[in-house]
């Protein structure tokens, strides 16, 4: 579904990607896993646009969209949830809902099965459907942050660190939620750091050293490499 | 829901403290004036002038809020509107000379839509010519856009003379209700009620509309929503064009307000806009109501009291609200 050939990303006088070759298969959930400041979330920010490849090709669905404005990204069906979250926090939740439901011109035209099925999945964003984003916990503004990219159907999730500074039941609860929908088909590109969300989550992973990929294969047989994920992660999980 | 409420709603975390401050620093010129009926007329002047600064200045701050450029060419839109004002009055003639509500207000109002589309159109030019060359690029964007309204001071003396002109308010709207000893200027009360009206169409439109939303997700965080798919120099387009709009009612109200107009009318008046912005904080538009209020207050209070420390004042009053709140009273950007 997408696939990074040779991508170099350069920020400022830095060299962050030095030719980062990897792919996303479709329906998946692919686990982009590497130590602090090995590239992960500049690799995202690549793919959607926000900063551009200097060298090298990204490709989504057959789509060279390497310089492609962050919008039309977007309007291909990649969802982004960036690792400060984006929250909007003087719009309420359901404000911040609408903006990404960008085929709905009121509140009133949210997709109503799409909203069930998101407060099935987070409860809370009921009970603080009219509040203000800025108000909510850490955990709500993650769970505002991931129901905003699926308010919509998308082809491709794209989250950096959802587990981050989060507490273990809100953790439970967001493995719960993609769990959910991995079932149902969604494929992801997911940085974490957390190792038991990255177990429980990942078909396929992908690791980064240095801005390159050093690994990319199923996560089963990962998993049961133990000195490999030692090489690779320095520790074992 | 009140207009107050909705912005309550609007700005989460936020407290109330700063829509004290100009009913305090009307209580506080209270006993200073003197006498009461001479304190309400100076309160409703510092009111009309406050609620035409408004119209001026909410326009910069959104622009300012969503795209992080400085427009220093902003006052060229205040006085296109202003000259706008002077040519309308020409073709109608004795139509504004006529003791006449119905007549008096038709002028005023097609003064008032003339001079908006002028300065919307040259607004549109200037953002793709002037400002979208230089996004990003902080000095540039002074330079030019300062350069932007010289040249464009000049074409005002080009097209209608470098000389005052007058602009005289319409007979109907001359004088003064008496309320008590209390002169209430006709034109003034006119001035509060259009610019209560464009801050309630203004809070209608973001508020309750999508493009609203947007426009205030954007000032937020414009890469988020040109993540979630939506083109945000459109949109930045959209606001610039309806932000020089707004300047050019506020120059038309403006140059009425003075009576006349000379082509430095915007330089003249950028200043005020500035002290409000800075107070009001960057990219809020109901920091940029609190300030312009207080400005226009502050000017009528000193101005009566020491006209010398009139424009001294206002920036002193920057000054103590920086000290209170570095940030502004509503600091909506921080970059």
């Amino acid at each position: 579904m997408l696939r990074f050939e040779g991508v170099h990303t350069h920020i400022g006088a830095y060299h962050i990607l030095h030719g980062v070759e990897m792919t996303v298969p479709e329906g998946a959930i692919t686990l982009l896993l590497g130590r602090n400041g090995v590239g992960k979330t500049t690799t995202l920010r690549t793919l959607m646009g926000l900063w551009q490849a200097s060298r090298g090709r990204i490709v989504f669905e057959g789509k060279d969209i390497t310089h492609y404005p962050t919008p039309d990204i977007a309007r291909l069906g990649i969802a982004y949830v960036p690792e400060n979250m984006g929250i909007f926090a003087d719009l309420s939740v359901a404000e911040n809902l609408l903006l990404a439901a960008r085929a709905a011109p009121s509140l009133g035209a949210l997709p109503r099965e799409r909203v069930d099925w998101i407060f099935e999945l987070f409860p809370a964003m009921k009970t603080f459907w009219q509040h203000p984003a800025g108000k909510l916990s850490g955990g709500q503004k993650q769970m505002l942050a991931v129901s905003r990219a699926i308010i919509e159907p998308r082809r491709l999730l794209v989250v950096d660190e959802p587990s981050k500074g989060l507490a273990p039941a809100i953790i439970d609860n967001m493995i719960q939620a993609f769990a959910a929908l991995k079932a149902q088909g969604v494929t992801v590109l997911l940085v974490e750091q957390n190792l038991n969300f990255a177990r429980q989550l990942g078909d396929h992973v992908v690791v980064m050293d240095n801005g390159q990929v050093v690994h990319q294969g199923a996560m089963g047989a990962f998993m049961a490499d133990e000195s490999l994920q030692q090489s690779l992660l320095g520790l074992a999980l | 829901m009140s207009m107050l409420q909705r912005w309550r709603a609007a700005a989460p975390g936020q407290d109330a403290l700063p829509w004290l401050l100009a009913p305090l620093l009307a209580l506080l010129a209270w006993p200073l004036v003197g006498s009461t009926d001479t304190w309400i007329t100076l309160t409703v002047a510092g009111l009309a002038m406050g609620m035409i600064i408004f119209l001026m200045a909410s326009g910069l701050t959104l622009v300012f809020g969503l795209m992080d450029v400085l427009n220093f060419g902003h006052g060229l839109f205040i006085a296109l509107g202003a000259y706008m004002a002077t040519s309308v009055w020409g073709w109608l003639g004795a139509a504004t000379e006529v003791a006449d509500w119905g007549l008096n207000l038709l002028a005023v109002g097609l003064a008032m839509a003339a001079g908006m589309t002028l300065a919307a159109l040259v607004g549109w030019a200037f953002e793709r010519l002037i400002v979208r060359p230089v996004y990003g690029q902080h000095l540039k964007q002074i330079l030019i856009t300062m350069g932007g309204m010289i040249m464009g001071e000049e074409l005002i003396k080009a097209f209608w003379g470098p000389l005052q002109m007058a602009l005289p308010l319409p007979e109907a709207l001359r004088g003064a209700f008496w309320w008590g000893d209390a002169a209430l200027e006709k034109y003034r009360l006119v001035a509060v009620a259009v610019g209560l009206a464009v801050w309630a169409l203004q809070v209608s439109v973001l508020t309750r509309t999508k493009v609203g939303l947007l426009i205030r997700a954007g000032v937020q965080d414009r890469e988020m929503v040109e993540a979630l798919g939506y083109r945000i120099r459109a949109l930045f387009v959209g606001v610039f064009v309806a932000g020089s709009a707004l300047a050019g009612l506020g120059g038309v109200m403006w140059g009425l307000y003075q009576q006349n107009v000379v082509p430095q009318i915007g330089a003249q008046v950028n200043v005020l806009i500035f002290i409000v912005l800075i107070m009001g904080g960057l990219g809020s538009t109901g920091g940029a109501v609190i300030g312009a209020l207080l400005v226009g207050l502050m000017a009528n209070y000193t101005g009566f009291l020491a006209p010398k420390l009139a424009l001294f004042s206002n920036i002193a009053l920057m000054a103590a609200v920086l000290l209170w709140r570095p940030q502004g009273l509503y600091p909506v950007v921080n970059r």
